[in-house]
């Protein structure tokens, strides 16, 4: 057989075997690794093959937040076996929805380790969320809520910012997060989650971004539902919807970036809080 | 053609693909992967191919954009420093090679041989030094140590700054770097003398001197970048030294010019499919202004043209990958020729003009499992010299290997690597017949 009939038919059968087993194992479930239980669905399976790939150095091979960089990593990563997850839509105590989680991996978590993983397909983010979810029995054994509603946001005034100021004194915010939002309360350094490790609370004062999104309605869904597994609890039975975008535009006034809440504040010539004064008036009129 | 012209032919061009292979940097970087708490496999589909979530880290400056990207968020003692180098075996064939028939008899009658050898080897030993300086301001230095005669070079050593104005549209890089190619040779998955380069970006027309630009090597310069947030567009324009990367402004006073415009797009359930167009412009000296008879570095003179033009594609179907590059390019008659401009050129002298095809396909059964095809092949559509045969230094090269890595982690890196490349030449031999050279490698390739 001559040199170049050799090397064709090699490149033939290299092309034809690589081909095949692709598009049967596209088609199909393998990961490439041993799959450790039987009865996975196809999309688990795709699913733990991308967890072994990207997620189990910090989450660990059995989910438990327990992977190799574990010990080094502050915040702590999550431990997927207690199916309890801090970014939800739904109210404390329940499950996410899927797209919660799906949400979570493409926002990434910031403040943290965990990156965003936008640039990852959303197949491949769907069949994530399906294998995180095999980790935990409270997937089988409960439903995710419905997502909490979230009125449309109301328009921004002198009024509510300092409305706000009064349910963050009234729901006493200031305990953890300080009377400037610096993360430095009375309460802060004796913060601990679910797993009696110690936690900081959120520091408003130089940072724009939310661990759970960086909208008005993130920031307005993350004290309705709270932070499950952090002291971080729901407002949503202590606060009125109104109340609560009173509070979303205060907070913003506590946040580095230029806004038409912290402008406002200038304005008015706002002071942090003394949280011995008494409580002013409240003042209801011109929202 | 001067037979001696076709055997240096061969000499160098395998010398060039022997100082490529050699050669290689920014490759797989675990300092990155201690930093951030990510396996390997995280940005990379098999070290060092990237996989879309590696390209879009590094197109985002070495920054996974939470937050933590300073180093103000490591702990004192870390180091972004990695290391890398291959220890091997490997098995060379050198076909059709002039040899004096009596060996040290240099007046004996020239004949043909093929020259066989093999033995243990090393790749250069590559630092790897690359982060951040501060939040979205990056670097890479990466002094590279040659094997044989222990001299320490500077593969990479650049700044970029990162985000500018708060997009990722605009991000600015300066120093010695690599170009945005569309197939990085510096993260390439074959090391061996004949596959460890791309004739893409190494192949020279016969009849030409030297390799006046090789397209895959680090060049001096600054490159213009930026990216859609998905990574799914992408653009780079970089403007370079004329010195093809060396150090001392030693050749003339103009510069390259290098482009490159990619779209991304997802074809459902297939994955990220890639289209791309590049080129490069540039200029060389003809002759030097001389002191005593000998040139002045940095006084070329006479400067002419090249150009290398491509399109290509990516195509994913799951873990199977395939990439195909279509390249023209062209140089000057006076480049090819060595020839001073403005001086007469040899009867039948023309700028040789060639097209050059570049499928690489990869197998990624799992991150510890990767497989590796390449076919490459030139085709001259001008010679140097009229008078040569039309197929003159007509290339193909056919690659194959696979690399087993044992461990997946974020400590260190650890591959297996078995690899069998042979390459034709049209017509080169002394007597002008076709040359084959033929390589097999294998080793241990790891980094920590």
């Amino acid at each position: 057989m001559q040199t170049r009939q050799r090397v064709s038919l090699l490149l033939t059968i290299f092309v034809a075997t690589v081909l095949g087993t692709s598009v049967a194992q596209n088609a199909g479930t393998s990961s490439g690794y041993p799959t450790p239980k039987d009865g996975f669905s196809a999309s688990e399976q795709r699913g733990h093959g991308l967890y072994l790939r990207y997620c189990v150095g910090c989450h660990g091979v059995l989910g438990d937040g327990e992977g190799e960089n574990a010990p080094y990593i502050d915040p702590k990563p999550r431990n997927f076996t207690l199916g309890q997850f801090k970014c939800r839509s739904t109210p404390t105590g329940t499950l996410p929805t899927h797209e919660d989680l799906v949400d979570t991996l493409r926002r990434g978590i910031t403040n943290s380790n965990m990156p965003s993983w936008r640039p990852l397909s959303d197949e491949n983010r769907e069949d994530l969320v399906a294998y995180i979810k095999t980790f935990s029995p409270r997937w089988k054994s409960d439903k995710p809520s419905e997502p909490i509603h979230i009125p449309a946001e109301p328009e921004i005034t002198a009024d509510r910012i300092k409305a706000g100021e009064a349910v963050f004194r009234k729901l006493e915010c200031w305990k953890c997060h300080g009377v400037e939002g610096r993360g430095n309360g009375p309460s802060a350094d004796t913060l601990q989650d679910d797993q009696n490790r110690p936690i900081k609370p959120f520091d408003f004062h130089d940072q724009t971004r939310f661990k759970c999104g960086t909208t008005d309605r993130d920031l307005y869904r993350i004290f309705m539902t709270g932070l499950d597994g952090t002291p971080m609890p729901s407002f949503a039975d202590n606060v009125k919807p109104d109340e609560a975008w009173d509070l979303v535009f205060y907070l913003r006034t506590l946040q580095p970036m230029n806004s038409k809440e912290k402008q406002i504040a200038k304005q008015l010539g706002m002071k942090p809080i003394n949280p011995n004064a008494a409580p002013a008036p409240a003042q209801t009129e011109n929202k | 053609m001067l037979p001696h012209s076709r055997r240096t032919f061969a000499v160098r061009l395998l010398l060039a693909f022997l100082l490529a292979a050699l050669t290689r940097d920014a490759s797989a970087i675990p300092a990155f992967a201690r930093k951030y708490g990510l396996p390997c496999s995280a940005c990379h589909e098999a070290w060092p191919k990237l996989n879309s979530f590696g390209q879009t880290f590094k197109d985002n400056g070495y920054q996974l954009m939470n937050d933590r990207d300073a180093p103000i968020w490591q702990n004192p003692s870390y180091w972004p420093v990695a290391m890398r180098i291959t220890p091997h075996w490997h098995y060379e064939s050198q076909g059709r090679q002039t040899i004096d028939s009596i060996p040290g008899d240099a007046t004996s009658p020239p004949i043909e041989k093929t020259i066989k050898t093999s033995g243990f080897d090393l790749t250069g030993i590559d630092i790897l030094a690359g982060g951040t300086l501060a939040k979205n301001i990056s670097f890479l230095l990466v002094p590279s140590i040659d094997p044989g005669d222990g001299t320490v070079g500077f593969e990479s050593a650049n700044i970029r700054l990162d985000n500018l104005v708060g997009t990722p549209w605009l991000n600015f890089k300066f120093g010695k770097e690599e170009l945005d190619l569309p197939l990085s040779e510096k993260r390439m998955m074959t090391f061996s003398n004949v596959g460890g380069a791309y004739e893409l970006y190494h192949f020279v027309p016969v009849g030409e001197p030297d390799e006046f630009f090789s397209f895959g090597e680090n060049q001096l310069g600054v490159e213009l970048m930026g990216h859609s947030l998905n990574d799914h567009t992408r653009y780079a324009f970089s403007v370079i030294s004329s010195t093809n990367g060396e150090l001392g402004l030693i050749g003339g006073r103009t510069y390259d010019y290098y482009g490159h415009l990619s779209q991304g797009f997802m074809a459902g359930k297939l994955g990220l499919q890639r289209v791309g167009v590049y080129g490069l412009v540039g200029e060389r000296p003809t002759f030097f202004l001389t002191s005593g008879g000998d040139p002045i570095a940095g006084s070329g003179r006479g400067n002419r043209s090249f150009y290398r033009a491509g399109v290509y594609g990516s195509l994913y179907i799951g873990k199977f990958d395939l990439t195909a590059v279509y390249q023209r390019a062209q140089d000057n008659v006076f480049l090819a020729n060595a020839v001073s401009a403005g001086t007469p050129l040899p009867l039948g002298a023309q700028g040789p003009q060639w097209n050059t095809g570049t499928f690489e396909a990869h197998y990624t059964y799992s991150p510890k499992l990767f497989f590796i095809g390449r076919y490459e092949l030139v085709r001259m559509a001008k010679q140097a010299l009229a008078a040569n045969p039309g197929d003159l230094g007509n290339t193909d090269v056919f690659t194959i290997g696979y690399r087993y890595y044992p461990f997946m982690h974020s400590r260190a890196g650890f591959a297996w690597h078995q690899e069998f490349a042979t390459m034709r030449i049209k017509g080169t031999s002394g007597t002008g017949l076709d040359q084959r050279n033929s390589s097999y490698f294998m080793g241990f390739d790891f980094a920590f």
